[in-house]
């Protein structure tokens, strides 16, 4: 169990994280979820007392982190950045670190096994791909079997395969009864991973609730119609309410409307409709508005100006980054 | 395909059982680990060793060879004991960059931050690299420094211009060669810790070192007479010394003032360690 309470860190004037509170049970995997820039990396280095908070707290199973006897055996963490020295073997890594809790050689032949670096294991960490590098720092996050585990951006980088091993590997860890945060600024890739979310935006909580929640109830569901009177359609549909996207000369993208009223009063005027699609807006379309609202909430001329680069506040940036990704995902 | 059975026992049990957890002794068997796990560590204590002892019998073989051009006063303050011991002055640059790196190199490659997340009162850490490189270097320089001054005093005995361990002063120079770099390396680790960048801490321990005593030099004789004895490099260098000048200081008072340096610079280099985000 992970609680983070009222936790701030200010980087001189930059405001990093502001006030995040937010718990993380066991025996499910909590998805970190927020753009990029929106503090996940600034919170789990504060987790493991990387990073000292400016306020709040954050407690490991009710202990500080420094304040525990056997850090490596509460808690396991895999950081954004390598943190592993390029001259040392893989095994030679582990071995120092777990020596520093006396924690036996054999286990760090075990978690070598496990990751599946035995081949490489006396071989220089400088010189292992990405993916054997996300190994390695994840043999040293099991190196004490902690109960709690922290995984920043664990798949960023990574071929399908690896990325496959790391999505079951913590699906494991979590149904043993661990409590397991990973982080992503990918929606896609929390619906698939995890069970519980955590959202933050500019360093401030904006969801924290279940998947299935998520993707149901963030965002109005969209109706794909199709006609070869499109354009007459569209006129009789819109009102204040419903918005219309024209998608082709013969397409609309109705949001606003249930599926069957559009089919009356297609009816009731004589259009003969091709096809008349209820369609759930993707996980990415969900996230972004999500986070888009938490912009336009916090920050006032922040949504009006969205892409100026402006005087470098932090709103400003954050819009922009999320407008762009927008456009990625409709694409 | 891989899928996780078993990644231990069932959690807690493998803490309990075996009273896991972080103390200062099984710190230092984590460093010493590492010191011996990397191959540039290796090579450059390596480099110490024949700096030492190769040059302090090279320098040696050249006196003794040009003994009978040297002028009276030369021959006066000639210091058979500090010539064998030579090889210090270059082996304190290998000392001093390994020094420095066991905490820069950490940072530059991000090591850090595992061994942070591991020993989070981070203090054990810089104790625990302070005292197992300080063990090293006194262990191998101190060997060495005995092996140049042997070497060295049978290349001057060909002009009988050599001393023996029984002279006074001789003995304490002889195991002066290995305390200076003992206390350069500890120098080194301070300043690895504090400035962070392998090339800032290089750049401050020599500058200190090597450049400090050169501009002191230039100030006024009277000056610098005053301040030179004081400098780290002077003081330090007092404890290999046998036929001194009448301003510098004692082998003690100097070695235990080099040893205050870098005390100093461990103290701060403990708050620093201790207060900054890694
Ligand atoms: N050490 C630091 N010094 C100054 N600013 C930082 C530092 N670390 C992070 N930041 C800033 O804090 C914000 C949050 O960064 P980060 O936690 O890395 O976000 P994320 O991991 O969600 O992408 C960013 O704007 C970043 O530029
Ligand atoms: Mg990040």
């Amino acid at each position: 169990m992970i609680e983070v309470q009222g936790l701030t860190k200010r980087y001189g004037e930059k405001l990093a994280v502001s006030e995040l509170s937010f718990t993380v049970r066991p025996g499910i995997v909590t998805g970190f979820l927020g753009p990029n820039g929106s503090g996940k990396s600034t919170t789990m280095r504060m987790i493991v007392g990387l990073d000292q908070p400016s306020e709040g707290s954050v407690l490991i199973n009710g202990q500080r982190y420094r304040d525990v006897r056997a850090p490596l055996c509460e808690v396991g963490a895999l950081l954004e950045a390598r943190s592993v020295h390029t001259g040392r073997s893989a095994y030679n890594h582990l071995l120092a670190l777990a020596q520093t809790h006396g924690i036996p050689r054999r286990r760090v032949g075990d978690v070598i096994e496990l990751v599946g670096l035995a081949g490489v294991a006396r071989k220089r960490a400088g010189g292992f791909s990405l993916g054997m590098g996300q190994r390695l720092g994840i043999a040293a996050a099991l190196l004490g079997d902690p109960g709690t585990l922290i995984l920043d951006e664990p798949v960023n980088g990574l071929d399908p395969e690896g990325i496959r091993w790391i999505r079951t590997l913590l699906q494991d860890l979590a149904a043993q009864g661990r409590t397991v945060l990973v982080s992503s600024h990918l929606m896609s890739e929390m619906a698939l991973t995890a069970e519980h979310l955590v959202v933050i935006g500019q360093g401030r909580l904006i969801a924290d609730m279940s998947v299935a929640d998520f993707v149901a109830g963030a965002s109005e569901n969209v109706v794909h119609v199709r006609s070869p009177r499109a354009a007459q359609l569209r006129d009789l549909l819109l009102s204040a309410d419903v918005t219309i996207r024209a998608d082709g000369a013969d397409v609309l993208e109705v949001s606003g409307l249930p599926s069957d009223r559009i089919g009356a009063i297609a009816a009731a005027a004589g259009i003969a409709l091709s096809e008349l699609t209820p369609r759930q807006a993707s996980l990415e379309e969900a996230f972004m508005a999500l986070t888009h609202d938490a912009v336009e909430y916090h920050g006032g001329s922040a949504s009006a100006l969205p892409h100026q680069p402006g005087d470098g506040s932090a709103q400003t940036a954050g819009g922009a980054r999320l407008e762009t990704h927008g456009a990625g995902a409709r694409s | 395909m891989t899928t996780v059975t078993d990644v231990g026992p069932a959690r807690g049990e493998l803490t309990a059982q075996a009273g896991y957890g972080v103390t200062q002794r099984r710190v230092l068997h984590s460093e010493w680990t590492k010191l011996r796990s990397l191959r540039s560590t290796l090579f450059s204590l390596l480099a110490a060793i024949v700096f030492v002892v190769a040059l302090g019998i090279l320098i040696s073989w050249a006196q003794a060879s040009h003994w009978d051009q040297e002028s009276p006063i030369d021959r006066l303050t000639f210091d058979p004991t500090n010539t064998s011991l030579s090889g210090v002055f270059l082996a304190q640059l290998a000392i001093g960059v390994l020094g420095v790196l066991m905490f820069s190199g950490e940072y530059g490659t991000g090591m850090i931050r595992a061994t942070i997340t591991a020993v989070p009162h981070r203090l054990p850490v810089l104790w625990a690299k302070s005292i197992v490189f300080a063990v090293v270097t006194f262990v191998l320089m101190t060997v060495s420094s005995f092996v140049a001054f042997v070497g060295g005093q049978a290349m001057l005995s060909s002009k009988h211009i050599d001393t023996t361990l029984g002279h006074p002063g001789v003995l304490t120079a002889v195991f002066g060669g290995g305390l200076y770099l003992t206390v350069v390396a500890l120098l080194g680790v301070a300043l690895g810790a504090l400035v962070r960048s392998t090339a800032g801490g290089i750049a401050t321990l020599f500058g200190v070192l090597l450049i400090l005593p050169l501009i002191v030099n230039f100030l006024p004789s009277s000056w610098s007479h005053n301040i030179d004895p004081y400098l780290p490099s002077s003081a330090g260098q007092a404890v290999f010394t046998v036929v001194r000048e009448s301003s510098s200081l004692g082998p003690w008072t100097g070695l235990l003032l080099f040893c205050g340096y870098a005390a100093v610079l461990l103290a701060a280099a403990a708050v620093v360690l201790r207060r900054r985000d890694a």
